[in-house]
């Protein structure tokens, strides 16, 4: 156990959440906490129970509590927003937009079950669009923690910024990439593997899978780089192209629609760039999802270290 | 804190009703002169009357806090607001220019002195249950205003707003609700029945008083028997006329959105002065 090590290995990324909220909350009063009657899902019922007071549940109502943050951030504090990211970027949208990011409000919307992490609970529940409509906001920088270490890191991070910040985190536990605790930088991409003959550009717990992938391509001779690219928004333009200047392949890894997120992200710097590269944008194909264990979905649409790792060598023979 | 007599508070109505009709004839493409004329009473009586503002220092830590979350109604509260101090009146004359600080829906970084960007309706009332909440967190002295529209209520977010400031027991926010029966496509009832609204109000756990919108005496009685130490936030019910002021757009659908020709405006002046 060296100096640095995290106390948040091994738990999910929302698990991280709550625990690092607190640890916050202690510290700086001006931290308050709302959620739409999911206190315990997003993590803040620890937060509920010591704070009392600076939890505000809204119930079963997305749109008041998102005007409320915005609200509670006009006379001064520090609100972090929890539901699950499909109702906070689709129910109260509007409000994140318009209300939050418009007047440039320090709200922290920490939406948990992102992606198909509420696996069984099927395309209602699963949030497949959401860093693609926080991507759009104006004022709003968006975030994806590869595991909870990181995820604690970002929180840290964010609570400090002047403006919004929106951050998907996990219901499933992802793989862990991090056990050091370090300041987290915003807007920089870290290579988590060397590699020479594809990068895998991943976010969220696809990051750790493609490091599978990684490993599971390397006995058959392939070489992959992975890099996680926690910030969505801003992206990191500068290690895009480096890694097209690196490796001759491409290939981005995300739980979400290969429309608006980070595969789109990346594909708008490269073509800005003019650096011509082999690109593949990996997650899922446009379609809305259907319902089963996580790892079975992680399996059906490819985004398990198996799947990942069948869709490299199948783009790079084309 | 102003201090104006209920005759002066009338002088001042009217002025502000004057500068929304001189705004309605000389900007560039109209105004929503309907919903400014209907709240006059209600923003002069807010303003120089009930709230604690000091248009010197806008961020003073406990001014009172008004949101006007029926934020097209922006001809009004600029001209209360330039009335009061906050910006000089000249500033309507560039209504609706490029970038210009007073434009047809609330824009909070280029117009000083408001709280809350607004325009798209439903929004204000959750914002303003969130500072009431903040207030009330902080045992905060000042006072949450929120005036909001007959149409807007419409909104469901509204009806969300209302159910959780019964539910925080935020009694240190006072709504006022513009009922002056018309929405855009017509009068409300046409369009989405709300009636009877005051009894759901009071079913969502409000106070609720009814009063006539354009009588400043009832007004100021109004505001001065709400109990901020009780458990309740208030809604004020303020019964009001679309366009109130300029008689040939008063209580018909066209009383929304109006780009007035000169000779309107004159009669509209004239009926004022005939009072």
């Amino acid at each position: 156990m060296s100096d640095n090590q995290s106390k948040y290995i091994g738990i999910s990324s929302r698990d991280a959440y709550g625990a690092t909220l607190i640890e916050l909350a202690k510290e700086d009063q001006r931290i308050v906490g709302l959620t739409a009657d999911l206190a315990n899902s997003v993590r803040m019922d620890v937060f509920q129970k010591e704070f009392p007071d600076r939890m505000f549940n809204m119930g079963i109502a997305e749109q008041n509590m998102m005007g409320a943050a915005a609200g509670l951030a006009l006379v001064g504090k520090i609100p972090f927003v929890s539901t699950f990211a499909a109702f906070a970027s689709m129910r109260s949208h509007e409000q994140a937009r318009t209300d939050i990011a418009y007047n440039s409000l320090p709200v922290k919307i920490c939406a948990s079950h992102g992606g198909f992490g509420l696996a069984v609970g099927g395309a209602t529940h699963h949030a497949l669009e959401d860093l693609s409509i926080f991507r759009d906001m104006p004022n709003m920088q968006v975030f994806v923690p590869a595991d909870s270490v990181e995820a604690s890191a970002i929180v840290k991070a964010i609570v400090k910024t002047p403006g919004p910040a929106y951050l998907r985190l996990s219901r499933p536990t992802e793989p862990t990439v991090y056990t050091q605790d370090e300041p987290y930088v915003i807007g920089k991409a870290r290579v988590v593997r060397e590699g020479k003959d594809i990068t895998l550009m991943a976010c969220g717990g696809s990051v750790g899978y493609s490091v599978q992938a990684a490993e599971i391509l390397a006995e058959k001779g392939v070489s992959v780089r992975v890099v996680n690219f926690s910030t969505i928004k801003p992206i990191d333009r500068a290690e895009i192209v480096a890694s097209a200047q690196k490796t001759p392949a491409i290939m981005t890894v995300e739980e979400h629609s290969i429309i608006g997120g980070l595969g789109s992200s990346v594909a708008e710097v490269l073509a800005e760039e003019g650096v011509a590269t082999k690109f593949h944008r990996h997650g899922l194909q446009d379609i809305f999802t259907t319902s089963g264990p996580y790892n079975d979905l992680l399996g059906y649409y490819k985004l398990d270290g198996k799947g990942i790792a069948e869709t490299v060598a199948s783009f790079l023979k084309k | 804190m102003a201090e104006n007599s209920n005759s002066e508070l009338k002088r001042i109505a009217r002025q502000i009703r004057e500068d929304v009709i001189r705004t309605a004839r000389d900007c560039s493409e109209g105004v929503h002169v309907g919903g400014s004329l209907s709240i006059v009473e209600v923003l002069a009586v807010l303003y120089f009357k009930v709230m604690n503002v000091d248009p010197k220092n806008p961020e003073m830590p406990n001014r009172d806090r008004f949101v006007l979350s029926k934020g097209h109604a922006n001809a009004g509260l600029s001209a209360a607001m330039a009335r009061r101090g906050f910006f000089p009146i000249e500033e309507m004359e560039q209504f609706d220019m490029l970038n210009a600080p007073l434009s047809m829906h609330i824009d909070r970084h280029r117009m000083r002195g408001v709280e809350i960007s607004s325009g798209s309706l439903g929004h204000g009332l959750p914002v303003a249950v969130g500072m009431a909440l903040g207030g009330k967190l902080d045992k905060a002295p000042w006072k949450v205003y929120c005036v909001i529209g007959d149409g807007e209520i419409m909104e469901g977010s509204m009806w969300e707003a209302m159910m959780s400031a019964a539910h925080y027991k935020l009694s240190n926010l006072v709504a006022v609700l513009d009922r002056n029966s018309f929405s855009l496509d017509g009068p409300t009832e046409s369009i989405m029945s709300l009636e009877p609204l005051a009894e759901k109000i009071k079913a969502f756990g409000w106070n609720v008083i009814d009063v006539d919108g354009h009588d400043v005496e009832a007004l100021v009685k109004a505001f001065d028997s709400i109990n901020y130490g009780g458990e309740k936030p208030t809604m004020i019910i303020a019964k009001t006329v679309k366009a109130k002021g300029i008689p040939h757009l008063e209580n018909t659908t066209k009383a929304h959105f109006a780009h007035l020709k000169p000779e309107e405006a004159e009669k509209a002046f004239a009926a004022i002065d005939a009072k």
